[in-house]
């Protein structure tokens, strides 16, 4: 058991943490216990991988760290409080100004501009005026290399620059926590990399937490702690 | 513009087909409701106006006299000595007419809404010339006086009020009555009534607009009348104008309670006309509104698919700390955009059309004689047309907004990724 699973008493670097999480999904004769008593904690900028075979509960403990699910036993704690029973409408807001997603398909609304796109979350989160909406999101833009095309549709970008976009809007309201299912599971190797270099090398300078989801040994390796999971447990 | 504006309107400019489509029939039937509207209820307001110029706004007639057969009851026991009044129904006494007119107007100009008060007697004659003759009724008024409780002046089309004031054999004649009987200005008519044969002038003839007046009133002086109808004293009715004529049927109510007479509103007199128009107007609008009914079910089909067609970003939005309500605003404010286009080019489209159809140089003729289509220019129309299309257009979004809005991000994302 390394650091990142050991139940230790959360200090003031912990933004998220699970205790002893349980999912089952599916019904009936169908029904599988996917998570086995997880327990988990994510400190401010450290990078975390988790990695196992398909089907062992990875992506369900992300969402449930995500707040985009709930468990079945266990509890979440986002900045120390407990979100497994808080109702739909904190929990929402708790997604807008803490967390981030990156998924392996980038979910860009294709009816706006990458721009648009990064201001999406901004406009919900209502602190920031347009102005600084706008200056902002072609900060981000620049920080992922793609200031030169932010007016361009998303259906006007390369699947790479697509994720590119995907990960700027991840960080579009400085979350305390970036969470990323297989962030580059649809891109080629030089695509794959360069998002992965970005998304960590951007959390380590905005001490955001980091925790990535892959198959991808490269990835892991440049993660501060890789987690290894297998039947809903963690080996380590 | 707040985020969930901005996002319905990007998702609906998306789906420009479709939406075009339920635009359109939102556009049709806005404009074609309202345009309904104003047709129907163009005539009535004709309709209307055209019998408050002509038999004014009430009308003083008749009156039931009571006489009361007045019986003693026997004293019960404890009711203080008292006997009890019973109205004995069967001598009642039906007067037709007023006996004495000039008091009942005394009494009728009490009344602060009255405008005017006109004696009319009124009896079935026979006219006649070199042509051919038929029967009508011939109206016997004071001129002056009835002018100021009608729109006759206005309603003579050939001839002159002069011409009648100054000829006391003077008669005024419906359009339609003169064209039956060939007569023109000047002409001679030989009136008949009882045995009584009198010679009148045609000093102008009057179209009121309703066929069946136009087709058999006579209005001639007062005193010619009474010579005529051997009624040398009384009035048939009294026609009362009043300041407004829309509290005809209270002010009517409370002449009846004062004066003793059967006063009758213009919404009693007419009551099975206007209850045509009001059943005219219904079915028209009933039927108008199944377009924008059909534009509703489009609209509800193309939302149902929308969300079908965007759960991955209603999920991505959700992830990002959109709220149930504002996934549910977003495809109702889809509907609501898509309302409000509609409904504003529905009113441009009512404006043109029935701007453009009262134009027509199209003379109807039938029941009432006009010189092109009558139209009301109501806002309550657009009133309505706009409720009507609010109200299936929110139904039909209010579904596919719910269903948008239960959406679990967490399921939606795992069954894109798997």
């Amino acid at each position: 058991m390394n650091a990142a699973t050991a139940p230790a008493i959360p200090d003031d670097r912990t933004v998220l943490r699970c205790r002893d999480l349980h999912r089952y999904l599916g019904e009936g004769e169908n029904r599988v216990h996917v998570l086995k008593g997880i327990s988990l904690q994510l400190e401010r900028g450290k990078i975390y991988a988790i990695s196992g075979p398909s089907g062992c509960g990875k992506s369900t403990l992300l969402y449930l760290l995500g707040l985009l699910d709930r468990p079945d036993g266990g509890e979440v704690y986002l900045n120390h409080k407990p979100m497994s029973q808080s109702s739909d409408r904190e929990r929402t807001a708790a997604r807008n100004a803490s967390l981030g997603f990156v998924f392996q398909f980038h979910f860009l609304l294709k009816e706006f501009s990458a721009l648009e796109n990064l201001m999406i979350p901004m406009r919900k989160k209502g602190i920031y005026s347009p102005a600084q909406m706008e200056s902002r999101a072609r900060q981000f833009l620049e920080a992922v290399g793609l200031s030169d095309k932010a007016h361009r549709l998303t259906t006007q970008l390369s699947g790479g620059e697509q994720q590119r976009v995907a990960l700027a809007r991840s960080l579009a309201n400085s979350p305390a926590v970036i969470l990323a299912d297989e962030p580059t599971g649809n891109l080629d190797v030089e695509n794959s990399n360069l998002v992965c270099d970005l998304l960590t090398q951007l959390a380590r300078e905005n001490d955001q937490a980091v925790l990535i989801v892959t198959h991808n040994p490269e990835i892991a390796r440049k993660c501060d702690r890789v987690l290894r999971m297998q039947d809903g447990v963690f080996l380590d | 513009m707040t985020s969930n504006i901005l996002v319905a309107l990007r998702f609906l400019t998306a789906n420009k087909r479709p939406m075009a489509m339920s635009l359109a029939g939102i556009v049709f039937g806005v404009g074609f409701f309202i345009f309904s509207q104003a047709q129907t209820s163009g005539f009535e307001q004709f309709f209307i106006k055209t019998v408050l110029g002509t038999n004014g706004a009430i009308r003083v007639q008749d009156r039931i006299r009571a006489t009361f057969s007045t019986m003693e009851m026997e004293e019960e026991k404890g009711n203080g000595g008292q006997g009890w009044v019973i109205e004995n129904k069967e001598n009642l006494k039906y007067i037709e007419g007023i006996e004495h007119p000039l008091e009942v107007i005394a009494a009728i100009k009490q009344f602060d809404s009255v405008t005017g008060v006109s004696e009319v007697l009124a009896g079935t004659v026979i006219v006649s010339n070199n042509f051919r003759s038929r029967s009508g009724t011939i109206y016997g008024v004071d001129i002056d006086r009835h002018a100021a409780v009608s729109d006759l002046e206005n309603q003579i089309i050939f001839g002159d009020m002069e011409s009648i004031r100054t000829k006391s054999n003077g008669i005024l004649i419906g359009s339609a009555f003169a064209r039956w009987i060939q007569a023109k200005i000047g002409d001679f008519l030989l009136v008949t009534a009882k045995d009584v044969n009198r010679r009148f002038t045609v000093a102008g003839i009057f179209e009121t607009g309703v066929s069946d007046i136009d087709r058999e009133r006579i209005y001639a002086h007062l005193s010619e009348a009474r010579s005529v109808l051997q009624r040398p004293h009384g009035a048939s009715f009294l026609q009362v104008n009043l300041k407004n004529p829309l509290r005809a049927r209270e002010e009517a109510e409370h002449m009846m309670n004062t004066i003793y007479y059967h006063v009758a509103s213009w919404q009693e007199r007419e009551r099975s006309w206007l209850d045509a128009f009001m059943v005219l107007r219904v079915s028209t609008a009933l039927t108008v509104s199944t377009i924008i009914l059909l534009s509703g079910l489009g609209m509800f089909n193309t939302l149902a698919m929308l969300v079908m067609e965007k759960t991955r970003e209603i999920a991505i939005l959700r992830s990002m700390g959109y709220t149930r309500k504002d996934i549910s605003s977003i495809f109702l404010w889809q509907g609501g955009l898509v309302l409000l286009a509609g409904t504003v080019s529905g009113w441009a489209l009512a404006v043109f059309i029935t701007f453009g159809v009262s134009q027509l140089p199209f003379r109807v003729t039938g029941i009432f004689t006009t010189d092109s289509f009558v139209v009301h220019w109501s806002i309550w129309h657009y009133v309505l047309a706009t409720l009507t299309a609010a109200v299936v257009v929110m139904a039909a979004s209010f579904l596919p907004a719910r269903r948008a809005a239960r959406l679990e991000p967490g399921e939606v994302i795992r069954g894109t990724a798997s």
